[in-house]
């Protein structure tokens, strides 16, 4: 703690230093007389007023200005933790700074092209505030804003997990409206882009209990090898659970009730959450949106055909 | 310490444990008790977190009593309440990130928690510093006793867990116990409440107000004509 005391050491030399200065003293004669008058008074009053806010102000603003560090390391952890998690590489006790580092890969995706980019540092990027600028974000039209988040950055961070120099897991950051909040998660698919390994989301404000539940594992290990898009599956087509022109397109969702996964189809649906028939649909709506060409259909389709986005 | 805590502190202290709870006597601070008790881990923070603003806020409230202007009053407390609840909340999310979390907006509204401001006119506009900071303190444990009773209920019959540690196996789990949903939604708060209040009442039969008015029998020949 040197620092503290060579503060408090300043804050003593300041005191000193102001003694000389006839401002000093006419001040404290000021403050002498205000509190000498009558409660009432309107002198007192505002005087009163201006000392209690500037107080309080310089309370708040120091607080916030001391902490501020501890908490953007806080958010940070968390979202690197929920990362780790849903790629199923968080170790209970391990260091997450140190395994986020050395296993996990951001890269910064256009979603108008499906294209990496490559110019700006991932690593500094914010897509949450980037949707909320103007410059870095699209306005989303109403016919397809689907997941009723009405803007989205033109740059979408995603996570890749890699093995031997081959993609093991691509991690999509998804966002929409349940019931009461905006719910904000990632999707973790297998390399085909099509397979899920995992989903979690790490901000929202759902009933406890109810809506709350999309923080469950036991809920969350429902999604894993589910499919994202609708493929040319025989019995699905013959039940008329998918047509022709559904192929490809984004097909997961979640029903009422338990999904009977010796049924065709079962591979595109996920248990609703009981008690919360509108966070399950937002939870539908928004992997809909994130996985149809407004979000990363291009990208996938691209990592898919090649092996080879342009980077 | 024997000349800090005399009778009269002590009093202070552990009256509004029981015998002058704001919640069950005084019927303050209903709002975050519902928001807030459907976990136990996040009552205790509520609970800490509105402890420590009452007895700061009295104290400081209390220190300058003499000399705020009776026509800002209020507003000198607001500013001095909502202050402190900046920095809990602050401090909250550099230190316990994941309650501040789950809490989101209820720690932002202990600043307009009834308990807090009744108890910084009621009590620390009157008295010194050290006794209204006691007071507070006890306020703050009086109405934490009350939020982990009903978070021990909601709980455990909403999730069948305590402080996240499960208890009661759920059906869904493979265990026996089917969760109560009401439980987790706010309205359960206000039934517990109510059952605490009428216990409490039973107990200790001097706390039941006074009837305000009787209702008298309509006597014959009466009604209709005016």
């Amino acid at each position: 703690m040197p620092n503290e005391k060579k503060q408090c050491k300043h804050m003593v030399q300041l005191c000193a230093a102001l003694e000389k200065y006839e401002s000093y003293h006419k001040a404290k004669a000021y403050a002498e007389r205000i509190l000498g008058l009558g409660n009432d008074s309107l002198e007192k009053t505002i005087a009163i007023a201006v000392a209690l806010c500037l107080v309080c102000a310089v309370f708040v603003s120091f607080a916030a200005v001391a902490l501020k560090p501890l908490q953007v390391n806080n958010k940070e952890l968390d979202m690197k933790k929920n990362i780790l998690d849903v790629a199923g590489l968080l170790e209970e006790g391990s260091n997450i700074d140190a395994a986020f580092a050395e296993k996990i890969e951001p890269k910064l995706v256009d979603l108008a092209t499906g294209d990496y980019v490559n110019d700006i540092d991932p690593a500094g990027y914010d897509q949450r505030k980037a949707a909320k600028d103007p410059a870095q974000s699209i306005a989303i039209p109403k016919d397809k804003d689907i997941a009723h988040i009405r803007v989205k950055a033109k740059y979408a961070k995603v996570f890749l997990v890699k093995e031997a120099g081959a993609i093991k897991s691509i991690i999509l950051p998804v966002n929409g409206y349940g019931l009461w909040s905006t719910l904000y998660g990632f999707l973790s698919l297998d390399p085909d882009g099509q397979t899920v390994q995992s989903i979690n989301f790490y901000d929202q404000a759902e009933t406890p209990g109810l809506g709350g539940e999309v923080v469950n594992p036991n809920w969350r290990a429902l999604w894993k090898g589910k499919k994202v898009y609708a493929e040319t599956d025989q019995p699905s087509l013959e039940k008329g659970l998918i047509t022709e022109a559904d192929v490809g397109e984004p097909a997961l969702s979640l029903i009422k009730g338990t999904v009977d996964n010796s049924k065709p189809g079962s591979q595109y649906q996920v248990d609703g959450l009981a008690g919360a028939t509108l966070t399950s649909t937002g939870v539908t709506n928004l992997i809909r949106y994130w996985t149809s060409k407004e979000g990363f259909a291009l990208y996938l389709s691209k990592v898919r055909a090649d092996k080879g986005v342009k980077s | 310490m024997s000349a800090v805590l005399n009778d009269e502190t002590k009093k202070v202290l552990v009256e509004p444990l029981v015998s002058n709870n704001p919640i069950t006597l005084q019927v303050l601070g209903i709002c975050s008790a519902l928001a807030v008790t459907s976990q136990m881990s996040t009552s205790l923070i509520m609970a800490l977190a509105l402890t420590l603003v009452t007895a700061f806020s009295s104290a400081a409230i209390s220190a300058i009593r003499n000399h705020i202007p009776s026509s800002i009053r209020i507003i000198v407390q607001m500013t001095i309440i909502a202050s402190l609840v900046i920095v809990v909340d602050q401090i909250l999310k550099a230190f316990a990130y994941d309650v501040s979390k789950q809490l989101s907006v209820f720690v932002g509204l202990i600043i307009t928690n009834c308990i807090v401001m009744g108890r910084a006119e009621g009590y620390a506009m009157k008295n010194p510093p050290l006794e209204s900071f006691i007071d507070g303190i006890g306020n703050g444990l009086g109405y934490s006793l009350i939020l982990v009773i009903v978070a021990f209920f909601r709980e455990i019959l909403g999730s069948g867990k305590l402080l996240g540690i499960e208890i009661l196996k759920l059906t869904k789990d493979g265990g026996w116990y089917d969760p109560n949903g009401l439980m987790l939604l706010p309205p359960s708060a206000f039934f517990i409440i109510g059952l605490i209040i009428w216990a409490m009442r039973q107990w200790k039969p001097e706390q039941a107000e006074k009837v305000e008015f009787k209702i008298l029998p309509i006597a014959h020949g009466e009604g209709g004509h005016h």
